[in-house]
């Protein structure tokens, strides 16, 4: 039972970045009707940037890293990967608006080639490590369960961002700008919105979140390499799909129970095992339900 | 340039094409032949491939799964009851049809961006299942070793001059194939339910047959540079099965041109034998790469050499239409 | 004898009826009009019997053949075509290869046939283009045949929908809305098309909103508002049925 509840606590801080990462796909997706091959490569190249500036402010050298230290790290990271969000959006996909089906994604996927390699370029292809002393190694037992400083970290973030991203969705103007988007764009154009203001905030807000999912990951597990991108995104993807692709609230109860499942799978199954596991469910979704369990089936107009 | 280009009867185009393609290896060296056997490979697999990306329109990413099931066959069948080579290349083909049968099945009921992805899927668990070896047959992430070479007429084809001319025997013979079914009531099927799934099933075609036949199709083509590859590596691992390899077959397709055979043949090129060219640049090739496949995508979203039907549309587009009392009135 | 057979046909959207306990026959060689204010279920009743939706309840039999359950190719090849409102041509193929389609269902040649060329894969390849040659001189397009659709003009594009219906061989013809957006000469030039069709055998049924094309060239018509049907009668006794002109009247948008 012990271990059980301690899975389920690992399971669930992993979930969380699942969460975090799938917002970014199911917005992108309710938006625009696009799979983003490349936010994988948002969350990852976050890390990386973390990484950089926790060693050009020489953090975690002889102590861990200040509060202030640490929220700069995530305003950095957060910040330029929405810049570069928002650069990929025009680049990759504003001019295919109009195009067919395919174009998009194979678009999609040569600006994930492209951020894949421009990191491993700069950074190498081994693995890059955080200073272990940046966060304070401290933890607690809850009933013979143990929960250290960064999973409670990683947990209240996240909870906090989504929070926040919900409240701005449902209860704000901008919110249901983004709403009225994903509805139907010529009508919310109609109604004095401004279509292509309402994506780049999207992929503003998409890959911020995504960046703060791979500062966490980089702080957590110490080290990353430049393929996380297309590790974490592709069960991130799981998670939105899982949800009910283009829902919100969705996203978030598929990443934390993709998570859990995954943590379960990996201690009960075994490990080799659970990199399959999303892949499975993903495809058991995708044939069972694809609306997801959050999502709305709607009819097809003939 | 176009017009100069097309003034030459296709016939003219063959007959140097094939000259060349038997001239090739004695000009160069071993290095060179063995660039032009993988580019046959991957030409195989681009052909296969855009069955049922080209003709069928049906997004698949995880065609690597069907390759190795191909390679595996092979291997585990050589390797264990010294079954000669080329004996297995229809049993590859089978197992890789078969396969492809069994998971499409269900799948192909999905829309394009969702197929995208249950492709994906089925690709890496493939490759995680070759790693893991539950049944003790792949040699885990080692892969299988010691595959045989394949004979014929008593001569073991071994070196890459040998190899080259079984390989392209071999492309050739799926480009003769593929052009058949293509102008075929099957080809025009497959292009039917691409156009407009409906109206073809409207029309009385079984929409679901068809995009089935398109798979298992693709995926014993697959199957067949699996069983190649396997010959020319003797050793075979999951790393050859990677999504990336995935990504490389759909990138060929899209890239050459759609439907289009001669473009795969062109897109196999750009993605082979280029980057051969610029080895020295080799560490920037895939940014590079990744750079291009945005700008194709936005400036001719075509590919390099569409095929006929999409030259013809994009020549109508622009010069405008002589037709007989035709006009666009909508 | 009756073709076709629709028998309280009925199909709910979201608790909304679209069409609701529709009943009527069509015998052979007639040409029937559907005709309704818009919303009325028409399109929704050409769905149902054409196996793109599956009724709620109800049943439609082609030739004492009940359809309910079939796929729609099936029911294609039993022998009911048809056009859609929205022109869905094979847009990116030619107007040859599209009339092509309608003999798949015909013909049987499979792969092998196809790899190695035989005779009868030949034999057969040559009539689909026979058949299709038929169908595109009737439909007056031989002359474009190697035109890609989507550059045909938008009567011409109605047309080949027709033809391509057509090049199925089928016992019923069903044509939803064929006169949409075309000009007069271009109706004038379908209706004489449907007639020459029904002229070779094939049954008939359309939905149409230009009432001079319905009212020139049905037998008979069937009057659905609200997903049921008000009347059903000769042109003439539809013209003056109350129900009918209530129907009509009691909307603001209206083609009457």
């Amino acid at each position: 039972m012990q271990e059980f509840l301690q899975q389920v606590v690992n399971g669930l801080t992993v979930g969380s970045v699942y969460s975090l990462v799938a917002l970014g796909y199911t917005m992108v997706y309710g938006i625009l009707r696009l799979i983003n091959f490349a936010h994988g490569e948002m969350f990852m190249v976050g890390s990386y940037l973390a990484l950089s500036t926790v060693s050009v402010l020489g953090m975690g050298q002889v102590a861990s890293g200040s509060l202030g230290g640490i929220l700069l790290v995530f305003l950095i990271s957060m910040t330029a990967v929405a810049g570069l969000g928002v650069l990929v959006e025009r680049v990759a996909y504003r001019p295919l608006r109009r195009a067919s089906r395919l174009a998009p994604i194979v678009s999609a996927l040569g600006a994930s080639i492209f951020l894949q390699n421009a990191i491993m370029l700069i950074y190498g292809t081994r693995f890059k490590v955080f200073p272990e002393k940046l966060i304070p190694q401290i933890s607690w037992e809850v009933g013979g369960v143990k929960i250290t400083l960064m999973r409670v970290v990683i947990l209240v973030v996240s909870l906090l961002l989504m929070a926040a991203l919900y409240t701005l969705v449902q209860k704000t103007q901008l919110g249901a700008a983004i709403r009225a988007c994903a509805l139907d764009h010529d009508t919310a154009r109609l109604m004095g919105i401004d279509v292509d203001r309402i994506v780049s905030l999207v992929f503003i807000i998409g890959p911020a979140l995504g960046a703060a999912a791979g500062v966490m990951v980089g702080m957590f597990y110490y080290q990353i390499n430049f393929v996380i991108g297309w590790t974490y995104g592709i069960r991130a993807f799981t998670a939105a799909i899982l949800g009910g692709i283009g829902n919100i609230p969705g996203a978030m109860l598929g990443g934390l129970i993709l998570g859990v499942l995954e943590t379960l799978g990996a201690g009960y199954i075994s490990p080799g095992w659970k990199d399959a596991i999303s892949f499975f469910l993903l495809i058991l979704i995708l044939i069972v339900r694809p609306t997801g369990i959050l999502g709305e089936r709607v009819a097809e107009k003939v | 340039m176009d017009r100069y280009l097309k003034a030459i009867p296709p016939r003219a185009w063959y007959v140097a094409a094939g000259l060349l393609l038997v001239v090739y290896p004695f000009l160069t060296n071993d290095y060179w032949i063995d660039v032009a056997n993988f580019f046959g490979i991957y030409a195989m697999l681009g052909l296969s491939l855009n069955i049922i990306v080209g003709y069928a329109g049906l997004f698949n990413l995880g065609h690597a799964a069907f390759y190795a099931v191909g390679a595996y066959t092979t291997a585990i069948i050589n390797t264990t009851f010294h079954v000669p080579i080329l004996w297995l290349v229809p049993l590859s083909a089978l197992t890789a049809a078969g396969f492809a049968y069994l998971i499409a099945r269900p799948i192909l009921h999905l829309r394009g961006d969702y197929l995208c992805i249950v492709t994906i899927g089925f690709g890496e668990i493939v490759r995680i299942t070759l790693v893991n070896n539950p049944l003790g047959l792949t040699g885990g992430p080692n892969g299988v070793l010691g595959i045989g070479r394949p004979s014929l007429f008593g001569l073991i084809i071994k070196q890459p001059l040998h190899f080259y001319f079984l390989i392209w025997a071999f492309v050739l013979l799926i480009v003769l194939g593929t052009k058949r079914l293509e102008e075929s009531r099957i080809g025009r099927a497959w292009n039917y339910i691409r156009e407009d799934a409906l109206a073809a099933a409207a029309m009385g075609i079984d929409v679901a047959r068809m995009k089935l036949l398109a798979f298992v199709i693709g995926a014993a083509l697959a199957g067949v540079a699996g069983n190649i590859y396997a010959s020319k590596m003797a050793v075979i691992s999951p790393d050859s099965f990677t999504f990336w390899e995935s990504v490389v077959m759909f990138s060929i397709v899209v890239l050459g041109g759609v439907g289009s055979i001669p473009g795969i043949l062109v897109g196999t090129f750009g993605m082979f034998v280029l980057p051969e060219l610029f080895r020295g640049f080799s560490s920037a090739r895939m940014l590079v790469f990744g750079a291009a496949m945005i700008a194709m995508m936005i400036f001719r979203p075509q590919g390099l050499l569409p095929s006929q039907r999409w030259r013809r549309a994009m020549v109508d587009e622009t010069v405008g239409l002589p037709a007989a009392g035709l006009s666009k009135t909508s | 004898m009756n073709l076709l057979e629709v028998h309280e046909l009925t199909k709910n959207f979201g608790g909304l009826a679209a069409v609701k306990d529709l009943t009527f026959q069509i015998a052979s060689g007639e040409i029937v009009g559907m005709i309704g204010p818009n919303g009325a279920g028409k399109t929704t009743a050409f769905n149902l019997i054409t196996g793109i939706y599956p009724p709620d309840r109800g049943g439609v039999r082609l030739e004492e053949r009940p359809l309910v359950g079939l796929k729609p190719h099936q029911i294609a090849v039993l022998g009911i075509a048809r056009t859609f409102q929205t022109i869905r041509l094979f847009q990116n193929m030619t107007v040859m290869e599209n009339v092509m389609s309608g003999q798949h269902c015909r013909t049987h040649q499979g792969v092998l046939g196809a790899l190695l060329r035989t005779p009868k894969q030949r034999r057969e390849e040559e009539t689909i283009c026979e058949e299709a040659e038929r169908c595109l001189r009737l439909a007056d397009l031989w002359l474009v045949r190697d035109e890609l659709a989507k550059n045909l003009s938008y009567g011409a594009q109605r047309k080949l929908e027709i033809a391509r219906a057509l090049a199925t061989k089928p016992k019923l013809l069903m044509l939803d809305e064929p006169a949409g957006g075309l000009n007069e000469k271009e109706s004038a030039e379908l209706m004489d098309l449907i007639k020459q069709i029904r002229q070779s055998g094939v049954t008939i049924l359309l939905i149409e909103h230009d009432m001079s094309v319905v009212m020139n060239v049905s037998d008979r018509i069937v009057v659905l508002d609200n997903g049921e049907k008000i009347a059903e009668g000769t042109p003439r006794e539809v013209q003056t049925n109350q129900r009918v002109i209530e129907a009509y009247l009691g909307r603001e948008e209206d083609d009457f």
